[in-house]
């Protein structure tokens, strides 16, 4: 993929390599410890996310899903008192390498939250604040990245006459929608998704999924979800995390059709959660 | 036997006793505020209605009399009830009179104007039990005066310059003297904007140089170039001085028109005056006006109020240059106040690591608030003036401080504005504060997560979203500032200023300049007029200005408020 923005931290791509799982150790967690505090709520973390998969995360509410994937873009570094061992490189490269700038990091790295947080602006600057904060302006290229990402994000024909308007006026779901069109606007080859359809009807959880199918070909995306179907439906790969340990992790398939633990295999079937 | 209520026998919700006390002390509350500004507006508009002017007849061997009078015209003010406690020993028969005339023991305050005539007193007090006629005479006229206050008489003939005699009961004899009267206004316009503007500002500048001279002068021994200077400052004060000459016998000129027409009247004791009509503002029949006359007259006097400058040691006239310094001073402040104020709030909110130290911090800001205004006060002499003042003359104005005339080493109204705003900061820094936390979490990580700094985020979503609540805070800073006196008193406010802050000079703020401020107006009105009792009504209209001032300005920043959250919740940002 070539993208004319990225001048990427991470590491350049070797020449010709193909995009597609051609590295599946995209992102490495290694040894991962992380404590709020004393509590400590991951445990040991080991698992490679390979590039341009989609990977869900999957286990019991409190079990760490969100911290990690917070984890991801350093988001938790805002919270007193947190602490990690171990690593997370992206591209081989170490997320908490102290050269590294955090708002480079994050402007590679889209996030979409578990509750949605559209900015009290309007719908258009909703979308074009990562460029705006990149200090990009021209009209024409904001112009071209809100019709690109509203069109990505499924949102464009609902929107398109109101782009001036109040994104605080827009439907619970088409918040959530705004928000990962904000989230994908600025080109991230990573994208977060934190529980994107808890609060949307079938119909726009099924919009979101095939979003997620297409940006799959540009993005490597993370998902939590709580939804077996869905994790089921989306991801090419699945992580289940128990009680801040990483349970099980594999191909969705195996993970669902044919799991080694027992604990997975009783939460993917519904019996426990 | 028992009823089915399942909850048990007692229906009544619990605690509606104390709905009924909260809302008791609400209503105490209302009441309280309700009465006070019923009492301000019932006084301070009062004081504009023109009122009929009543010829009081005494009885003629009856004790009371005013100044050998048996006959007293004027407005009836009040009627006062007399105590025996507080008669005087020659009055002690009042009592028995009262027996079988109560009236006896009341007393009627009049206002009678003519203070000229009268000694300086504005009022007379009659004993009611003396009065034996009231009577509202068409033919009153009373007469506003540059000087000496009202004068109430009746007319007898306006003595024109070519020699010329209208008598009062001429049909045209109201309406020459309306002409006339307005012809000498339009020239005092002109002898003000002569004297004020053109003549005031070659002053100034001939003030300006005769400083330097002043400094020059004091040198122990001159330089030639300095010695140069002298001389070609010199010549420029003759210059203006050459200039201003034209100016002076121009007015002077206009003076002695204002003498030209007279009106002769006669004190209600027959006794003949005549009063040049050049020192008559306004005229008019009280007791021959119609409803709309007198609300037209009333209304006419509220701008007059308004829009006039003071007269004799703020006694008559109006309030503008108090309005309008506090107006300016007030408006200073909140340039000063909001960005001091909110940066530091962000500051603490948003990067204090909290702790200790900024609880510490914070918990001293609340205290601020509750500190004296005096002692702001005496800070802004200390601080701002003593020191700061004394330091940008050093560097800007140093022949000034040779010769021992500060310019910003004294009070002035930037030192004021600054000194109300750090006594209003802490108001400011709360509100900030309150409204940057309620910014919600998710927004500022959606903002982070987009790739942009802390500062970003503030700048671009926190301090947008939370403008409102800012504004909320200069708003509540803004009504303590605007009223406020005591430590104005120390750091420049005056009785009577020359100048206004704010002007058609060069540079047009003038932030070293004394002002006149409302606050201190009402003080001085108040207590330190000659006649205080005459003063009252002009206090409560004082009063009320002042208070419909700090509401124009509440107004203006709840409207700009009202309009940013609008926007933040429904349209475009
Ligand atoms: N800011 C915080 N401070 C302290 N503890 C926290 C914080 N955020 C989360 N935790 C704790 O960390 C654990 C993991 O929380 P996390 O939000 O990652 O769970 P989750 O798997 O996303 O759950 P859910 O599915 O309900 O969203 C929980 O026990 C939670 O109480
Ligand atoms: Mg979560």
């Amino acid at each position: 993929m070539s993208n004319p923005f990225q001048q990427s931290l991470f590491k350049p791509k070797a020449a010709g390599a193909e995009a597609s799982s051609s590295q599946p150790d995209f992102i490495r967690i290694l040894d991962y410890n992380f404590y709020y505090g004393e509590a400590q709520v991951l445990f040991d973390l080991n698992l490679d996310i390979p590039h341009q998969e989609v990977t869900a995360f999957i286990g019991p509410s409190g079990c760490g899903k969100s911290t990690l994937l917070r984890n991801l873009n350093r988001m938790n570094d805002l919270i007193d008192g947190i602490r990690h061992e171990g690593d997370i490189t992206i591209d081989g490269h170490s997320i908490y390498d102290p050269y590294l700038e955090v708002i480079s990091l994050r402007k590679r790295i889209g996030m979409v939250f578990q509750k949605s947080n559209p900015f009290p602006k309007s719908i258009y600057e909703n979308i074009v604040y990562s460029l705006r904060v990149a200090g990009r302006s021209k009209k024409s290229e904001l112009d071209e990245t809100v019709e690109r990402s509203l069109k990505s994000a499924a949102l464009w024909e609902e929107v398109k006459d109101r782009l001036q308007e109040s994104a605080f006026g827009l439907s619970g779901g088409q918040m959530q929608r705004l928000c990962i069109a904000r989230a994908i606007a600025n080109r991230p080859e990573i994208l977060l998704m934190d529980e994107p359809c808890s609060a949307l009807d079938p119909i726009a959880t099924g919009k979101i999924e095939e979003l997620i199918h297409q940006l799959k070909e540009e993005f490597t995306i993370v998902i939590v979800t709580h939804n077996m179907q869905q994790a089921a439906r989306v991801s090419d790969r699945t992580a289940f995390f128990y009680l801040g340990k990483l349970i099980e992790y594999g191909e969705t398939e195996q993970v669902f059709m044919n799991p080694t633990n027992k604990q997975t295999e009783a939460y993917v079937s519904g019996r426990f959660g | 036997m028992k009823t089915a209520n399942p909850f048990g026998q007692n229906i009544r919700p619990v605690g509606e006793v104390w709905v009924w006390v909260s809302g008791v002390g609400l209503a105490i509350g209302l009441f309280m505020i309700g009465f006070l500004l019923a009492v301000i507006l019932w006084n301070g508009l009062n004081f504009f209605w023109p009122k009929r002017v009543a010829l009081i007849e005494l009885d003629p061997v009856g004790r009371t009399e005013f100044r050998d009078q048996k006959l007293v015209a004027g407005v009836i003010m009040a009627r006062l009830a007399l105590t025996p406690e507080n008669l005087s020993p020659g009055n002690a028969d009042l009592i028995d009179l009262a027996i079988e005339d109560p009236d006896y023991m009341r007393e009627m305050q009049v206002y009678t104007g003519n203070r000229d005539v009268f000694a300086n007193r504005n009022f007379a007090f009659l004993n009611m039990g003396d009065i034996v006629g009231i009577t509202y005479p068409d033919d009153m006229l009373v007469l506003e005066r540059t000087e000496w206050g009202n004068a109430i008489v009746r007319p007898q003939e306006l003595r024109l310059g070519d020699g010329m005699i209208i008598a009062a009961d001429d049909p045209s004899f109201s309406r020459q003297l309306r002409t006339l009267v307005n012809e000498v206004r339009e020239r005092r316009a002109t002898i003000t904007r002569i004297e004020r503007s053109q003549i005031g500002r070659l002053n100034a500048r001939m003030s300006r140089e005769r400083l330097e001279v002043r400094y020059l002068d004091s040198l122990e021994d001159p330089t030639p170039a300095q010695q140069a200077e002298r001389a070609s400052r010199v010549e420029r004060i003759d210059e203006i001085e050459s200039l201003i000459r034209p100016l002076m016998e121009q007015s002077a000129l206009l003076r002695g028109m204002q003498r030209e027409h007279s009106l002769a009247f006669t004190l209600i004791d027959g006794t003949e005056r005549v009063q040049p009509l050049g020192d008559v503002i306004n005229f008019y029949f009280p007791n021959k006006k119609g409803l709309f006359q007198r609300i037209g007259w009333f209304l006419f006097k509220i701008w007059e109020f308004i829009t006039d400058y003071p007269r004799e040691a703020n006694t008559e006239g109006g309030i503008f240059p108090a309005l309008f310094g506090t107006f300016v001073m007030t408006v200073l402040m909140s340039l000063a106040v909001t960005p001091f104020g909110v940066l530091a709030a962000v500051y603490l909110r948003e990067y204090a690591k909290q702790g200790p130290l900024v609880s510490a911090v914070r918990i001293s800001i609340n205290n601020l608030a509750g500190v004296p205004s005096i002692v702001f006060g005496v800070f802004g002499l200390g601080f701002f003036i003593h020191e700061v003042g004394a330091v940008i003359d050093m560097v800007f104005y140093p022949r000034m401080v040779a010769i021992n005339t500060p310019v910003f080493g004294t009070g002035g109204i930037l030192w004021a504005s600054l000194t109300l705003a750090l006594m209003t900061v802490p108001v400011v820094i709360v509100a900030t504060e309150e409204a940057l936390a309620a910014v919600p979490r998710g927004v500022r990580e959606g903002s982070l997560a987009c790739g942009a700094s802390k500062w970003q985020t503030i700048q671009r979503l926190v301090l947008p979203a939370s403008s409102p609540g800012i504004l909320t805070g200069l708003i509540l800073a803004m009504a303590r500032g605007a009223g406020e006196v005591a430590p104005l008193l120390l750091v420049g406010v005056m009785a009577l200023a020359p100048s206004l802050p704010v002007d058609g000079m060069f540079p047009f703020v003038h932030l070293d300049r004394k002002f006149m401020h409302l606050g201190f107006h009402i003080y001085i009105v108040a207590l330190q007029s000659p006649d205080t009792e005459a003063t009252k009504p002009l206090v409560f209209a004082s009063t009320l200005m002042l208070i419909l001032l700090v509401i124009v300005l509440n107004l203006g920043a709840i409207m700009i408020r009202n309009h940013l959250r609008r926007k933040l919740t429904s349209s475009a940002f």
